[in-house]
């Protein structure tokens, strides 16, 4: 993601490693949305993405903004495969390089 | 120096004309990329009932990736390793995308090509303020495409000289950074 002066988030990303709760519910959504890290989008629009689309509260969103950031993907929902593609066609269309797969 | 406030909930944003100018030739680009060798699709005439029919047999766009980078990155596969997944995705959703996309920067487009309402401060509306950062977005995506950004490389870029040919669109790029990260703070 993009870094520089603008990308600055102030969160330190030990604060963010709060385990997820659901995990039992996730194993029966066989599809995930996938984000890939670019070197474009800064970290600030990327949290902002999470948050208004998905309507993930802040922390959640940048939690999944630094998975992208330093582990270079994360799956950001999982649900059906039309879901999946309805998710992925939006992150393009927000401009996050995204795909579905299978989990 | 573009500068930005908020008026209850929407953003002025206050543009030099050369500003203003600079950023309208961009977004022209783009939508004129979005549409090379894709014109946008004629529009049903009227209030025909049945255009909505006629609109899905005419669903069918391309299956193969653009050639061009910007846009291979505008409109990246939707499955990675599997060409006809991603064949069909691109076949479903590439003509809309690049619509909406192309809307984006048309929105912004009509709101700098106006010399008074540059000149007074352009408002932008909470129902705009997502098409602004989004058409500002895929101007970065476009501009960094072509650049060849790569991840934390900026200190190579702020060291380019004042006489390299990649430095001027190295500066726009910067500048929209800039401007959207100046957006969002206004925003949130």
């Amino acid at each position: 993601m993009g870094g520089g002066e603008n990308g600055a988030v102030t969160t330190a990303p030990s604060e963010l490693e709060s385990p997820e709760a659901d995990e039992a519910v996730e194993a029966e959504l066989p599809w995930v949305t996938i984000v890939w890290n670019d070197p474009v989008n800064l970290m600030d629009y990327v949290t902002y993405v999470f948050q208004t689309y998905f309507g993930y509260s802040k922390a959640k969103a940048e939690k999944l903004m630094w998975q992208v950031h330093k582990d270079g993907k994360s799956a950001v929902s999982n649900g059906s495969r039309e879901a999946m593609e309805r998710d992925v066609e939006a992150m393009h269309s927000y401009g996050l390089w995204a795909t579905c797969e299978k989990s | 120096m573009t500068r930005f406030r908020r008026r209850k909930q929407a953003v002025i944003v206050s543009f030099q004309p050369h500003e203003a100018e600079i950023l309208a030739g961009m977004l022209r680009n783009l939508v004129e990329l979005l549409y090379d060798g894709m014109p946008p699709r004629p529009q049903p005439p009227g209030d025909d009932p049945l255009a909505g029919l006629q609109d899905l047999e005419g669903f069918d766009g391309p299956t193969a990736p653009p050639e061009d980078a910007v846009l291979q990155r505008l409109l990246p596969d939707a499955y990675s390793g599997d060409d006809s997944a991603a064949a069909e995705f691109r076949r479903f959703t590439e003509r809309g995308l690049r619509d909406g996309k192309a809307g984006d920067a048309k929105l912004v487009l009509d709101a700098i090509e106006d010399r008074e309402a540059v000149a007074e401060g352009i408002e932008i509306s909470p129902d705009d303020q997502l098409a602004w950062l989004r058409a500002i977005n895929d101007l970065r995506l476009a501009l960094g495409t072509r650049l060849g950004v790569e991840q934390d490389d900026y200190e190579v870029w702020e060291k380019l000289s004042e006489d390299d040919p990649r430095r001027i669109t190295y500066d726009l790029y910067d500048w929209l950074g800039y401007l959207q990260s100046a957006l969002l703070h206004n925003i949130h």
